[in-house]
This record gives C-alpha cells, sequence and structure tokens, in this order.
C-alpha cells in the first residue's frame, strides 16, 4: 500500500487583468463580467498553494526537495504571472478569460509535467482574494 | 475543465446549547458554559464550495454575483445578528454550530442552481469549524 504524503508550498504573485469575451456584445460583457469588465484592468495579489503528494523517500525523508519546487514555481508561475497583465502577456489568456478559474488550470498545466518522477500535482489553489478562491485537481 | 469554487462570508449569531429533554444538571455538565442561561454569541464565517465545468463563454464555474445574491438572501439575511434558539429550525434541534452547517447546506442546496454544491465550512471561532458535503466525504 502507499504511504502518499501530501506537500503544500506557498507562493504570492500580483498581477493585472481584464474580463472580456470578444464574442459577446459591450453589454453583454459588462453584465456577465460587471466591473471586472472595466476597460483598462485591475489587479489583484494573488495566493497560489500548491500541493503535491507522493511517498517518502527512503534516503532523504523528503517527498521532494523544496528547493526544486521553489525553482519550479519561480520559473513556471512567477515569472511567468507577477507583475504582469494577464490579459496582454501570458500567451494562453490571449483567447481565455483570465478568471481565477482558468489562472488555477493555467498553473496546473505548466507545473504538473515539470515536477520529478514520482511526485505528482495533487492540488492548485489560487487565491485571488482571502475571501475567495479556486481549487483545481486536474479533473477534465 | 472541472474546478472547485471556494467563498467566504461572515455572519453574527447568539445561540444557547440547551436540551430541554435533559436535566438542567445534565444540561451544565454536557454543554458547560455554552448552556449558560442567556446564550452567548459568535462571528461565524461560512465557507460555500461550489464545483462545476469553467464555461468557456466566461471562464467561470459560476458567476460569483449569482452566489453572492443566492447565499446573501437565503443564509446572510436569515441568520446574521439573529438568536439561532428563536429560529423555527431550531425549534426542537439544538443551535449546535454541527446542526447549523447541515441546515446551510440543505438551504443552500435547494436555492442555488448555477452550479454542484461541494460542501459548507462553519467557522465558530478561529480554533473551531465544522463541514458538512451532504453526507459524503468532502473533497480535500
Amino acid at each position: 500500500m502507499s504511504k502518499y504524503v501530501y506537500l503544500s508550498r506557498k507562493v504570492e504573485f500580483s498581477a493585472s487583468h481584464v474580463y472580456h469575451n470578444p464574442a459577446f456584445t459591450p453589454e453583454e460583457n459588462r453584465r456577465v463580467f460587471g466591473k471586472c469588465n472595466n476597460p483598462n484592468g485591475h489587479g489583484h495579489n494573488y495566493t497560489l498553494e500548491v500541493t503535491v503528494k507522493g511517498e517518502i523517500d527512503g534516503d532523504t525523508g523528503f517527498v521532494l526537495d523544496l528547493k526544486d519546487l521553489k525553482d519550479i514555481l519561480n520559473r513556471e508561475v512567477m515569472d511567468v504571472f507577477d507583475h504582469r497583465h494577464l490579459n496582454k502577456e501570458v500567451p494562453e489568456f490571449a483567447s481565455e478569460i483570465p478568471t481565477t478559474e482558468n489562472i488555477a488550470i493555467s498553473i496546473w498545466n505548466r507545473v504538473a509535467p515539470k515536477l520529478n518522477h514520482g511526485t505528482h500535482m495533487h492540488r492548485v489553489r489560487v487565491y485571488e482574494t482571502p475571501d475567495l478562491f479556486v481549487d483545481y485537481y486536474g479533473e477534465p | 475543465m472541472k474546478a472547485y469554487l471556494n467563498r467566504r462570508y461572515l455572519f453574527s449569531a447568539s445561540h444557547r446549547l440547551h436540551n430541554d429533554r435533559f436535566a438542567d444538571d445534565a444540561n451544565r455538565e454536557l454543554y458547560g458554559k455554552c448552556n449558560n442561561p442567556y446564550g452567548h454569541g459568535h462571528n461565524y464565517t461560512l465557507e460555500v464550495s461550489v464545483s462545476g465545468q469553467v464555461d468557456r463563454q466566461t471562464g467561470m464555474v459560476c458567476n460569483l454575483v449569482d452566489l453572492d445574491e443566492c447565499v446573501g438572501r437565503s443564509i446572510l439575511e436569515r441568520y446574521d445578528h439573529q438568536n439561532l434558539n428563536c429560529m423555527p429550525e431550531f425549534r426542537d434541534k439544538v443551535p449546535t454550530t454541527e446542526n447549523l452547517c447541515i441546515h446551510v447546506f440543505e438551504i443552500l442546496q435547494r436555492e442555488f442552481r448555477h452550479a454542484h454544491l461541494e460542501r459548507v465550512k462553519l467557522d465558530e471561532t478561529l480554533m473551531n469549524s465544522f463541514e458538512y458535503a451532504g453526507g459524503t466525504e468532502p473533497r480535500r
């Protein structure tokens, strides 16, 4: 039987975005997205919590080396998202709306393939504010 | 892609834990200071989790405006600044936070139609919290 242990790490990034679907009329955009549709965008301090799972390595006592996870998060998330305008500077948000839901999915897709063999992504949790957060578990 | 959206709300209410079927001594023994005759209050933090496919047009599991409206109307307006013992649902039921949690879940399950209700979590204080997922195991 596997003895999975779950390890979580948080990072914070700040970014701006605007919710706008070009397929909608201006009135529809306004109605659906409200003030998130303000044309010049707005920003948040996001907190990302990544939870990975794996078995404890007998030699190191680690699920994974935290420094490796920190490096992956810096490279795949912080360098891409922090102090950026998500719609204009993160490629997937040229065609998708940078909602917290889609940010969580994007981070999963960026980070999960970079984890070492034997370590699996369990959950990506993105806080847009302390009172609003999204979880993604890689489910289709 | 299936994502989980979590939103926190605050309300304040008073209650007294007391079961009429028990003798006064037994109530005091069981509920301790929560049985003090005039009741006491808490600032409750309610965390509502809903899930669903991220809509491709909006990038959302559901529109937060709809969730806020529903929780505001059906939960916050109902319970905020009320004495729980005086409410019909607690006429024959002790208003523990466990029971309140189940009531909140059942109300939201009935009232919220825009996404699947996953779980309700109620923090009574920073130290005590309760979760209900309709009798199933909540997603971790």
